[in-house]
């Protein structure tokens, strides 16, 4: 059974999402700037209730499948309220909010149990290496739905069928700037996080676990995303194309979050 | 300033517009800058209105005002000076001014400024223009309280309008419509360069709104080189020669077209070869011309985005049904703050009603008392004093209630019928004798 403020992070995600798909449809300057608001509100909302799961459960909050999940929600939330911050761009508010409710609502109904804490499994080195993957993951799912808006609006420019969404969401220099930022943002994660892992994991056992699945496919989540940074600048890749080669990889770290870790790795495992 | 708050409260209306009157009339009864604020200022010095705003366009010309005369007296009086004024005779004028009185006349005013009654649905400048004709009114004193509610008002339905509906959003030219799609692509313009292919109208049209979206780098290659210079040089471009296009066609981001020939002037190799030097970053290629000026098969390119002239039609006519289709939820703002206006002047009218009817009161009685007293000559001097302290507390005290109750009554729409209600019974409506107050 959820924290009560996990249920309250949940309808304030709902609500956020409600104002960012009204100004889709019509702008409303103090709709957007709610929108953004209860999004801010979600995430603190949302922080409390990680928070309160570690206090309750005497371990991090991404003990779990569940905490795992729900904190990979919260850095979704975080990255794409610092992206709109940054940019000032409300158009692809209402997909990401869409998106984290739908996986508030699929936490809720597929992992709500929790598993048992492993004694190795703590420490403030394990912490940042967790949180900071985490986070990569976020991004790169962040970057995935940008980079999915990218191949839309691509798409519709050229069959010249232009509804009313297509002239509200973001030019396609911003989308694919946004993307790009959202990749720069996951790498650098990511290779901080892979890195503690190693420092962390040779002070426990003396040694690397190279062949562990889950290592070799977050070098290989790694390497297609560092890919397509040289890819999305280079002639003959820029655009679309660069688009879908992010969209595409977001699939190798959907497998590497739910295969590997549930089925192939033997100490990334979440339960 | 004169004050308008112990009578009742017209907002008064007389104009012409595309929709009454042909151009050749509308230039006529035109106003300039200073001919709008004289007029305004001589509008209320002949008393003819308490406040007046002129509004003039190209359009349209009105005269808004404040009344506390009746609907027919004043906007007859309206016209015969607008008549006067402009030295036109009264009946060239039949049939082609419109008048409005009260709620009409505001609502008129909120879909003007709301682009609802423009020639173009939706345009902007007419927002500007009231704003710029109140704005000037304001300074020279010539609004009040009434007419300082209505444009404020006024500007703030405009504003609703073309932020939360999509009345005025989408554009409706064809030139627009390539310089926003082009921001679809690029977004803001100011860093991006744009390259003009030919001097024709439609190209100027397409510059004018790159400059208005804040191009950074403009140039203009023409066939005829002089004739490309001066329109670079009106519009703050660079004009470069016709040999040189294919050398320049990898600099820029955006490419107009609007070359008369038979021939097309970019071909898919050209641009090729362009899109390559650019290290495929994306152009976007508006053709204007007709026949086309870009080989059709370019539309194919990796990153290059053509819109020829029909494809920016169809666009066009989209968006005009998509306007149209946003016209009731206009209409819906629009009523809004109808309300809220009527709301307002209810307020007022609730506080001048019992100054109204206190002074209907005490003129029955003093009428009452001189009738009464003349023949009862045998009453002392103490009966008649007490007799008339009675009726001024009797009508105080009948008085009190109902001035109490417009104050704080719920539901504004409910006291504005009552104020109306309570003039019509007790004839507070009906022109007074002058001697009678």
């Amino acid at each position: 059974m959820a924290h009560p403020l996990q249920w309250l992070s949940l309808v304030l995600y709902a609500a956020s999402f409600a104002c960012y798909a009204r100004i889709l449809y019509a702008p409303h300057q103090w709709l957007g700037r709610l929108g953004t608001l209860l999004l801010a509100g979600a995430i603190a909302a949302h922080y409390f209730a990680l928070l309160e799961r570690s206090r309750l459960t005497h371990t991090v909050p991404y003990d779990d499948l569940y905490g795992s999940m729900s904190l990979f929600a919260w850095l979704l939330g975080v990255t794409y309220l610092g992206l709109e911050l940054l940019h000032r761009q409300r158009g692809v508010g209402a997909v990401i909010t869409a998106l984290l409710v739908a996986w508030m609502v699929g936490l809720e109904i597929f992992a709500p149990g929790s598993g048992s804490p492993r004694p190795l499994a703590s420490g403030a080195l394990f912490a940042f290496h967790v949180t900071l993957n985490t986070w990569a993951y976020a991004a790169f799912a962040l970057s995935f739905v940008l980079s999915l808006v990218y191949l839309v609006q691509d798409a519709l420019l050229r069959s010249r069928r232009l509804g009313a969404a297509f002239w509200r969401f973001p030019p396609l220099d911003l989308l694919e700037g946004m993307a790009r930022g959202g990749v720069w943002v996951g790498l650098a994660a990511l290779c901080c996080g892979v890195t503690i892992g190693f420092v962390w994991e040779h002070r426990l056992s003396g040694g690397f676990a190279w062949a562990d699945p889950k290592v070799v496919i977050t070098l290989g989540i790694l390497g297609v995303y560092a890919a397509y940074l040289v890819l999305s600048r280079r002639s003959g890749w820029r655009g679309s194309r660069a688009a879908l080669v992010c969209a595409l990889n977001f699939l190798v770290v959907l497998f590497s979050y739910t295969v590997v870790n549930l089925y192939m790795t033997q100490f990334h495992r979440f339960f | 300033m004169p004050t308008v708050t112990n009578s009742k409260i017209q907002v008064a209306l007389i104009g012409c517009s595309h929709h009454t009157a042909p151009v050749e009339l509308r230039e006529r009864v035109s106003f300039t800058q200073q001919q709008a604020l004289n007029a305004a200022a001589e509008l209320r010095r002949r008393g003819i209105l308490e406040e007046a705003v002129v509004l003039s366009t190209c359009n349209r010309s009105e005269l808004y005002g404040v009344t506390v005369s009746t609907g027919g007296v004043v906007t007859e009086a309206m016209e015969g000076f607008l008549t006067d004024f402009h030295r036109i005779p009264r009946t060239e004028l039949d049939g082609k001014l419109y008048r409005r009185m009260g709620q009409d006349a505001v609502r008129h005013l909120y879909r003007v400024t709301a682009g609802l009654d423009s020639m173009m649905l939706g345009e902007a400048e007419i927002l500007g223009q009231v704003k710029s004709a109140y704005g000037q009114a304001l300074d020279h004193g010539a609004t009040g309280p009434v007419l300082n509610r209505v444009f404020q008002g006024a500007l703030e339905v405009g504003k609703r309008v073309r932020a939360e509906t999509e009345v005025g959003t989408r554009p409706m030219s064809v030139a627009f419509a390539g310089v926003k799609l082009a921001e679809r692509v690029f977004g803001n313009l100011k860093g991006h360069r744009a390259l003009i292919v030919g001097a024709g109208g439609v190209a100027e049209q397409v510059v004018e709104h790159l400059r208005n979206r804040g191009i950074g780098n403009l140039h203009v290659v023409n066939r005829s080189f002089e004739r490309g210079a001066e329109l670079a040089g009106r519009m703050n471009a660079e004009a470069i020669d016709w040999g040189s296009l294919e050398r320049v066609l990898s600099m820029p981001d955006i490419i107009v077209t609007s070359v008369s020939g038979t021939e097309a002037v970019l071909t898919r190799t050209m641009l090729e070869r362009a899109i390559d030097e650019r290290k495929g970053r994306p152009v976007f290629v508006v053709d204007l011309g007709v026949p086309r000026n870009v080989a059709p098969e370019a539309a194919a390119l990796y990153n290059l985005y053509l819109y020829n002239i029909d494809d920016l039609g169809q666009i066009v006519e989209q968006n005009k049904k998509a306007r149209e289709a946003e016209i009731p939820r206009a209409e819906a703002i629009v009523s809004e703050h109808l309300a809220k206006f009527e709301s307002w002047r209810a307020a007022l009218e609730a506080g001048s009603i019992v100054d109204d009817l206190r002074k209907h009161f005490h003129t029955q009685r003093e009428q009452l008392l001189r009738e009464h007293l003349a023949c009862g000559n045998d009453l002392s001097l103490e009966e008649r004093e007490r007799m008339a302290r009675f009726s001024e507390d009797l009508i105080n005290r009948v008085l009190d209630q109902p001035a109490e109750r417009m104050r704080t009554g719920r539901g504004m729409r409910g006291r504005l019928g009552a104020v109306e209600a309570l003039r019509h019974i007790f004839g507070l409506d009906e022109p007074r004798d002058e001697g009678q107050e």
